[in-house]
């Protein structure tokens, strides 16, 4: 197993102060983005990390008020590609968020996707999270958009861990690791042809704790599932599965009420939640110093398939 | 632990960030190395020993070793055809944090033809680690002649201006007389980095393997040094310059009404803009003078502002927003400079270093960026070839993939370079193909 943890590692004993040059290089990565294309979106699911980028993004192009509210408009609109399968929670804190802040959001609907034929269910509850890329890449498409920001992180997951700041995606939205462009310095390639498409990730040098620790020191809202709360689950392969409408119990199956919280938030049929008690951000720094399981492995059914699984569903253009 | 996020008082903002601190800074630093010089065991090593391996990325590995002893190396190989081949393609990125300091590992794969991937992860690094095979090194002979990988490796790390250069001895626990092999091969890298001016930062001997003296430090009578997260605890992050002049790259310009500021223009209506970019070199600080560059017009710097507010003084490495004091056509790509400090050209002597698979073609015309600016420009001359092993130049008159060499490039526009050596942003420019958009090349100004 791993080293052992001394308690010295924990908490109030680490420097932070790396968050900020984290906090600086993210800034630039978002003003070049603005700056060198004509129509980014910035991805905004709700998610904690993309409520990151999007603090990020009130910093780079804001003002800060003396009432400490920012002041402005940010220079593109937000996307979301709703599978139709998310927590209502975050939907609700989606909106609201985006109201609060007088910025337009732009919803790609995995429903319409469905009912044009371009995406086919084998099973009306089977994931959502892999058809997403369609509904995305048609969002692209009909809003023109030549970049977006995500809040991707190399950390995540082993591919993800070989992409570049600015990641570039053919005409098919597709991602060609071996066609990477090298990333040198800031002296970024943004250069792309018609129809193309560039992915770019502030945050790809941070990590969870990273995220963590940004959310706490900006205290930045998030939706409530990602504190604990309690909601029934049942325990699948060593998951704690969420029992929604499209994850049902299956026969055998025994319902249980646990404190729960989310880490990571994405379509209800692959998301699964992890025991906590944690009430706030700083809470949830404590436990993830602690963690022993990693971001995705452990809420994430989706990567469990196969080592590789990410990797596949990224050269198809997914996030 | 009871009080709400929207009850808890703001966190204090710093009024000035202290000029780029070093301890505030992550270590971003690289490693290079062969295919079987144990580098992704190293890497699996820090990561595992700081506990940035998580259970079920070791029950993965663990599933795959079956019974042996688990191999830190699978960690890192990252893509499927990296998995089939056993071998490391493109660089990644790996994270760690100490208590003292945050790192981010580019590691860079060690075959000849993937050079390309080495010079990407020299480019942003701090620091890089070296690894040195001992058990392939002929140890009977004095001096120890070392293998062209590792003269290539530092040098390509040199030529990129990479601060700290950290040769890792590795695979001590192969050899019969550790003590006898490190120094040996010691002295012929301190041969080789005096012969080259290349200033080490250190020599460690390491066990990746067995972790010894990776974060673990030796206790033996023949090396009382620092271990080597040590030692990368203690480098510096690379830093350009805050005492000459000011430059810095416009990066965006933000066209933001501001109530308050609206009726303090007395009226105008016009829109004050905000002039962000990162500084490459110097300070600026409110009611400095500055001229934009190419246009020669000069203004003086009303405001400075960081992410969400004014502030009284930055330096170089800050990502600042300026106002200045009267309106001036600036542009993304421009430069914000002391008056008088730049000196504009279009025809300048260059490091090129290949990385396309199309041949560097002289006469043709590529697309190059400098800062933030875009420009046409030719290789009006390759002047020679590196080798890379012996540093030597040899005349040629073309560069392929992963060949580094002399050129004289011309711009289709002055551009207000520096020397990569004295300026790494000033001095660096990339090279594109304007046809397929591949980054080709990357191009440092000579001295």
């Amino acid at each position: 197993m791993n080293a052992p943890l001394s308690t010295r590692q924990l908490l109030p004993q680490i420097d932070h102060s790396h968050l900020d040059w984290l906090e600086e290089e993210a800034i630039f990565i978002l003003r070049e983005t603005a700056a060198a294309f004509e129509r980014p979106a910035l991805l905004f699911s709700g998610g904690k990390d993309s409520c990151v980028v999007l603090r990020l993004a009130e910093k780079a192009f804001k003002r800060r008020n003396s009432a400490d509210r920012f002041e402005g408009r940010l220079p593109f609109p937000l996307l979301h590609v709703d599978t139709g399968h998310n927590f209502p929670e975050v939907i609700e804190f989606r909106d609201r968020r985006v109201a609060e802040m007088g910025e337009r959001l732009v919803v790609g609907h995995l429903d319409d996707s469905i009912a044009r034929g371009t995406v086919r269910l084998a099973d009306p509850l089977e994931s959502r999270n892999g058809h997403q890329t369609v509904a995305l890449l048609e969002a692209i498409e009909t809003n023109r958009f030549d970049v977006l920001i995500g809040g991707a992180r190399r950390d995540e997951e082993k591919a993800r861990a070989k992409e570049r700041i600015f990641s570039h995606r053919d005409s098919f939205g597709q991602w060609l690791p071996k066609e990477q462009r090298p990333e040198l310095w800031t002296l970024f390639n943004t250069r792309i042809r018609p129809g193309e498409h560039m992915r770019a990730f502030p945050i790809s040098n941070w990590t969870e704790l990273d995220v963590w620790l940004y959310i706490e020191r900006e205290r930045i809202p998030l939706p409530s599932l990602y504190y604990t709360h309690a909601r029934e689950v049942v325990r699948r392969k060593g998951l704690l599965v969420p029992v929604t409408p499209v994850t049902p119990v299956r026969p055998g199956e025994a319902i249980e009420r646990v404190d729960v919280r989310f880490r990571t938030v994405g379509d209800m049929t692959c998301t699964c939640p992890v025991e906590s008690d944690a009430v706030d951000a700083a809470e949830v720094v404590a436990e993830t110093l602690q963690v022993t399981i990693s971001e995705r492995g452990a809420t994430r059914m989706d990567d469990r398939t196969s080592d590789s699984s990410m990797e596949r569903r990224k050269k198809e253009g997914y996030f | 632990m009871s009080t709400t996020l929207a009850e808890r008082p703001a966190p204090s903002r710093t009024p000035t960030l202290p000029p780029a601190a070093p301890d505030r800074r992550a270590l971003r630093f690289l490693t290079a190395g062969s295919v079987d010089d144990g580098k992704s065991t190293l890497i699996g090593r820090l990561l595992f020993d700081s506990r940035a391996i998580l259970a079920d990325q070791l029950d993965t590995l663990q599933a795959r070793a079956g019974d042996a002893p688990i191999d830190l190396s699978l960690l890192t190989d990252g893509l499927e055809a990296e998995r089939e081949q056993g071998i490391t393609i493109d660089v990644a990125y790996r994270y760690f944090a100490t208590r003292k300091r945050k790192f981010i590992i580019a590691d860079a794969p060690g075959h000849e033809q993937y050079t390309r991937n080495m010079v990407t992860a020299a480019a942003g690094s701090d620091a890089a680690v070296v690894l040195v095979d001992i058990t392939k090194l002929d140890l009977r002979t004095r001096p120890v002649a070392l293998l062209p990988q590792t003269r290539r490796h530092t040098l390509l790390a040199q030529l990129l201006r990479v601060p700290g250069i950290v040769f890792a001895i590795n695979k001590l626990d192969a050899v019969d007389d550790p003590a006898a092999a490190y120094v040996a091969v010691r002295d012929a890298l301190e041969t080789f980095a005096q012969q080259a001016g290349i200033e080490v930062a250190g020599i460690v001997p390491v066990s990746a393997l067995r972790g010894d003296n990776v974060t673990r430090p030796l206790d033996v009578a023949w090396y009382r040094r620092p271990s080597l997260l040590q030692l990368l605890e203690s480098l510096p992050a690379a830093s350009e310059p805050a005492s000459d002049a000011l430059s810095m790259p416009v990066q965006y310009v933000a066209r933001q009404a501001r109530d308050d500021t609206a009726a303090a223009d007395g009226g105008i209506g016009d829109q004050r803009r905000t002039i962000w970019g990162r500084i490459a070199s110097g300070r600026v600080a409110p009611g400095d003078a500055v001229e934009v560059f190419p246009s020669g017009e000069r203004a003086v710097v009303a405001d400075v502002l960081l992410a969400g507010g004014a502030v009284d003084d930055a330096a170089a490495g800050q990502s600042v927003g300026l106002m200045l004091d009267r309106q001036l056509d600036v542009s993304r790509g421009d430069w914000i400079t002391t008056p008088g400090s730049t000196r504009p050209t279009q025809r300048f002597e260059a490091t090129l270093a290949w990385l396309d698979t199309e041949p560097a073609v002289v006469g043709r015309r590529y697309q190059v960026r400098h800062g933030n600016r875009w420009v046409q420009a030719r290789i009006a001359a390759i002047e020679s070839r590196l080798d890379i092993r012996t540093l030597a130049s040899t005349s040629a008159d073309s560069l392929a993939v992963n060949e580094i060499g002399k050129v004289v490039v011309e711009t289709q526009q002055p551009l207000p370079l520096a020397p990569y050596s004295s300026n790494r942003v000033a001095g660096a420019l990339i090279v594109v193909d304007p046809t397929t958009h591949r980054t080709s090349g990357a191009l440092l100004v000579s001295d």
